[in-house]
């Protein structure tokens, strides 16, 4: 496997312009003549999808939702960045670009994070005019906020559905599309596995998950576009249904995985209640723009928010980091919290929370103004713990919620087979080992609308391709293959419910490979997660038939390849002797508690390769070179 | 705390359904609705028995997946609520529920209390857009929009598809859901130039599914998590009927 990152020559701020113009194009009245397959429907699916039909080529997408609206992108609150320099507060492309590269703790490449910025303004003019809401001032024009380790105002947002109202956005232009007939929308399909002809990725396997129906579907060329794969740690803030099957699949037929041990882990969630929790919330992370994190200042202290004076209060975050304040980066808020409840200041039921405090915002602004910004979390937060933030300060703690490792893609975001193109979180590229507040939405459509429509056509007109049907045996195998792994999983009919031993590698994965790691409690996952995959497939009682609708046996057949990921994941975590971004290795870090990187040794994308089952996969490096933005300890201070 | 529960279960879209009664036992108040039928689905999976298939994801009121009819009221007996926002608390211990799936003609069952509401896409795709090609479009601050004008399309827009208002209606009229689509484009200037023919061709498309009148119940608004208000539906007759004179 040989890993070429294909970032093009000359200036930074030129590379992108001058790829664009040297890339080969398509003839109009030929592209229609070219098939696509898109699986995903989130932004980056969504806007890939719209996009290339705009262009003319047949489009082919695929969800496991029964609508493209109900993707996990849905469920973003806080906002998109675009450095358009609305607020005159000096943000520039290149501003952004420089915080983004520090944000994820120089173990991202300059040339992809550099393009991500210089398109990103052309995202909001796009939302705008599809009809996005974006919260305005009086005077008509649009507004902007400053959000989770950023000191400029550079955050768009409508209310604290951002994200819902993005991928409207992308889904009218979609559906716009699927009306026309330029693309045809497959409902409740779940890729089960990539077919690759001829070295080339050529199509894809689906289940029907209506009626439980294996079937074959064949393109020019496949496009990922299927989400993160934070679930792996069963409490996360990721949708019940995410999942990583579409990637490891794809791992598996000769993509590398790039940085699966980078996860990011957000501060501000609403910490667990019990055991019968099927998952976390997040309150958004724009909450820290007016509230303050606090804790008691004597350890183990009883007595309610309320009745604790001033002076007894440890507002940590503004003491440890003067300048950034409760606005420092996630992992570093995150760290903190946890620090703070493992010394015994935590607070709530079970000790482990934080307050997030707004009695001073809304003594200062009123609490009309306050409900204007953040009435729908304030709500949804009332609603899942019965107390009333406006008159009692939130209590939060981290959780799983972002990953930024994924599938290893080139400059024209292609992975290591040709002709898979990975877009959105499911690929590794522009965050590095962090990824700043707002900055996921922006990549996703990024990617989508103003990298892949131009990348992928380059692609198709650079290649020649042999008719294929989705009888011929390339397909027939997998189908073979897909088939036999559905009916696998029907035969254990074991003892232990499927959900419970997803619960079971989530604490694994939570305790050894979460927040805090060290090499210790990565050998022990090590040997854990084999443990529980040999449970799963001795005795996991996986209920009822394929041919209708089966939900036990969908969980079950992510939950399989979460069982798997999880083992690469606290491989690479294990490999990096080094602290950067989220991963954080207790063994290293300085004085003050703060990641230490290395980079002398690590300064390089960590791609893995299958060799195949049981055998032990391979790392290639991609080495990373700074010629513009010269790495330096990351301080917040 | 203790329930029972009285579910609707469906084996396939043609199959003829039932109520089945379960026990649900040691439910914590702070669990969810949906966590209360995942512990029911756990205990139905260990006795070897088919679990209740629903759909759901996001758990957070917004995705708009869950949806069911709780002792008769759509989303449950909360305001502003998905039936994933719902917690057990708010019902009484030993309490007797009735859960079913929405029950309206254009969302066939698929199984149990999963709905196919595929309609309402289609509804969208027949004109809930504003046609702006990618790249095509001015400097996002080229064109100033009015706050209220703004903040009006957002409440609009806040609709997340659940088809609550459709199941709560007596005529399973889709008004509430097409207008806030119509409404949010027709508040703002980028949606002007379709507005006409927009209304239209989503209004067609509303009767072609089979959705009934609308009869002045306003069940949807009560019912609708996101407090989508009637006022939309009279802003969609007003379009509409604009579009008939300038058509004219
Ligand atoms: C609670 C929350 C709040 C967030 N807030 C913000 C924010 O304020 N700002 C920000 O920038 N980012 C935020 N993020 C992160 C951001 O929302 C996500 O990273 C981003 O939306 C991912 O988009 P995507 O298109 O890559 O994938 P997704 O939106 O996850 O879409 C994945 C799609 O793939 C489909 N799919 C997956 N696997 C398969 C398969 N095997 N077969 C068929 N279909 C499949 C799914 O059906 C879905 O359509 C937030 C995340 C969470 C969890
Ligand atoms: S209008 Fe309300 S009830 Fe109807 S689909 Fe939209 S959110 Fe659901
Ligand atoms: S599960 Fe998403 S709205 Fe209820």
């Amino acid at each position: 496997m040989v890993l070429d990152s294909k970032i093009p020559e000359g200036p930074i701020e030129k590379k992108w312009t001058n790829h664009r113009f040297s890339m080969k194009l398509v003839n109009p009245s030929n592209r229609r003549k070219y098939s696509i397959i898109v699986v995903g429907t989130g932004l980056a699916g969504a806007s890939a999808a719209a996009s290339l039909a705009d262009l003319g080529y047949k489009v082919l997408s695929f969800s496991y939702h029964e609508s493209p609206r109900r993707a996990h992108s849905i469920a973003a609150q806080g906002g998109i960045n675009a450095p358009k320099n609305y607020a005159n507060d000096g943000d520039s492309i290149y501003r952004l670009f420089y915080d983004t590269l520090k944000g994820g703790d120089y173990r991202a490449r300059e040339a992809n994070v550099y393009r991500l910025a210089e398109v990103s303004g052309s995202i909001i003019d796009q939302c705008v005019a599809q009809g996005v809401p974006f919260a305005r001032d009086y005077a008509g024009y649009l507004d902007t906020r400053s959000f989770g380790g950023a000191q400029v105002s550079r955050t768009f947002y409508a209310r604290g559905q951002t994200g819902q109202q993005l991928l409207l956005g992308a889904y009218s232009a979609l559906s716009r599309q699927i009306g026309a007939g330029q693309v045809i929308f497959y409902d409740r399909r779940e890729m089960l596995d990539l077919v690759v002809v001829d070295e080339q990725a050529r199509g894809i396997i689906c289940r029907n998950l209506k009626n439980g129906a294996i079937e074959s579907y064949a393109a020019d060329a496949i496009v990922l576009a299927t989400g993160g794969y934070g679930n792996t740690f069963f409490l996360s803030t990721m949708a019940k249904a995410s999942n990583a099957t579409a990637i490891w699949r794809a791992y598996k037929k000769g993509a590398a995985f790039a940085n699966p041990c980078y996860t990011q882990i957000h501060p501000t969630c609403i910490p667990v209640g019990g055991e019968y929790q099927s998952k976390l919330t997040l309150m958004s992370e724009s909450l820290r723009n007016d509230g303050r994190i606090w804790v008691p200042k004597k350890a183990g202290d009883l007595r309610r928010p309320n009745e604790v004076p001033e002076e007894e209060r440890d507002y940590y975050l503004e003491r440890m980091y003067p300048s950034f304040g409760n606005l420092v980066p996630r992992d570093v808020a995150s760290r903190r919290a946890k620090e703070m409840c493992d010394n015994g200041f935590g607070v709530g039921p079970t000790k482990t929370a934080v307050y997030l405090d707004f009695s001073d915002a809304i003594n200062r602004n009123g609490k009309k103004w306050i409900e204007e910004k953040y009435g729908n979390l304030f709500d949804m937060y009332h609603e899942i713990t019965a107390e009333n933030p406006y008159k009692t300060p939130m209590r939060i703690f981290p959780a799983m919620h972002y990953t930024m490792g994924g599938l290893w893609v080139d400059y024209n975001l292609m992975s290591t087979i040709p002709g898979l193109f990975v877009i959105g979180e499911a690929n590794f590229s522009d965050h590095g080992a962090n990824r700043l507040g707002a900055s996921a939405l922006m990549q996703g459509l990024a990617d989508g609308y103003f990298v892949l429509p131009y990348t992928l056509p380059n692609y198709l007109a650079s290649h020649s391709f042999k008719k294929i049907f989705a009888e011929q045996p390339e397909f027939k195998e997998i189908f073979s293959a897909v088939n036999a792994g559905t009916k696998k999983l029907l035969s254990i009919r074991g003892k232990t419910t499927v959900t419970d031993i997803h619960r079971e590698l989530g604490k694994v994965m939570w305790e050894d490979a979460g927040m805090g790691r060290n090499a210790k409690g990565l050998k022990h996952a090590l040997k854990r997660i084999p443990e529980i995959r040999e449970k799963f497939w001795n005795d996991a009682n996986v209920i009822g038939e394929s041919g209708s609708v089966n939900l036990e046996l969908e969980k079950a057949g992510r939950v399989a390849d979460f069982l798997e990921l999880s083992e690469l994941l606290a491989a690479d975590a294990l490999h990096r002797e080094e602290s950067c971004g989220g991963h954080f290795r207790e063994e290293h870090q300085t004085p003050a508690g703060e990641a230490k990187r290395n980079d002398k040794k690590f300064a390089y994308v960590a791609a893995w390769e299958y060799t195949g089952a049981g055998r032990k996969p391979v790392l290639h490096k991609e080495p990373l070179k700074f010629e513009y933005v010269k790495p330096s300890e990351r301080s917040y201070k | 705390m203790n329930f029972t529960l009285h579910i609707w279960r469906q084996s396939s879209a043609d199959s003829e359904g039932h109520f089945e009664t379960y026990e649900a036992r040691n439910i914590p108040g702070e669990a969810s609705f949906l966590e209360m039928l995942d512990i029911l689905n756990d205990s139905l999976v260990t006795d070897g028995k088919e679990p209740v298939a629903f759909d759901h994801d996001c758990r957070e009121g917004i995705c708009g997946s869950c949806g069911m009819m709780i002792n008769g009221r759509a989303h449950g007996p909360g305001r502003k609520q998905a039936t994933c926002d719902a917690r057990m608390r708010m019902f009484e211990d030993g309490q007797s529920i009735t859960v079913e799936p929405w029950r309206a003609k254009p969302f066939p069952v698929i199984k149990d209390l999963m709905v196919d509401r595929r309609a309402f896409d289609r509804i969208i795709q027949a004109g809930g857009f504003i046609s702006a090609r990618t790249n095509a479009i001015p400097e996002a601050n080229a064109i100033p929009v009015s706050k209220p004008a703004a903040d009006e399309a957002m409440d609009a827009a806040a609709c997340i598809g659940c088809g609550a208002c459709v199941a709560a209606c007596p005529n399973s009229s889709a008004m509430l859901f097409v207008a806030a689509k119509v409404s949010h484009l027709a508040l703002l200037p980028q949606g002007q130039i379709e507005r006409g023919d927009r209304v239209q061709r989503m209004v067609a498309q509303m009767d072609k599914e089979g959705f009934g009148n609308c009869s002045n119940n306003y069940a949807c608004e009560a019912e609708c998590p996101k407090e989508i208000s009637v006022t939309h539906i009279a802003r969609m007759n007003r379009e509409f009927l604009r579009a008939k004179i300038y058509e004219r």
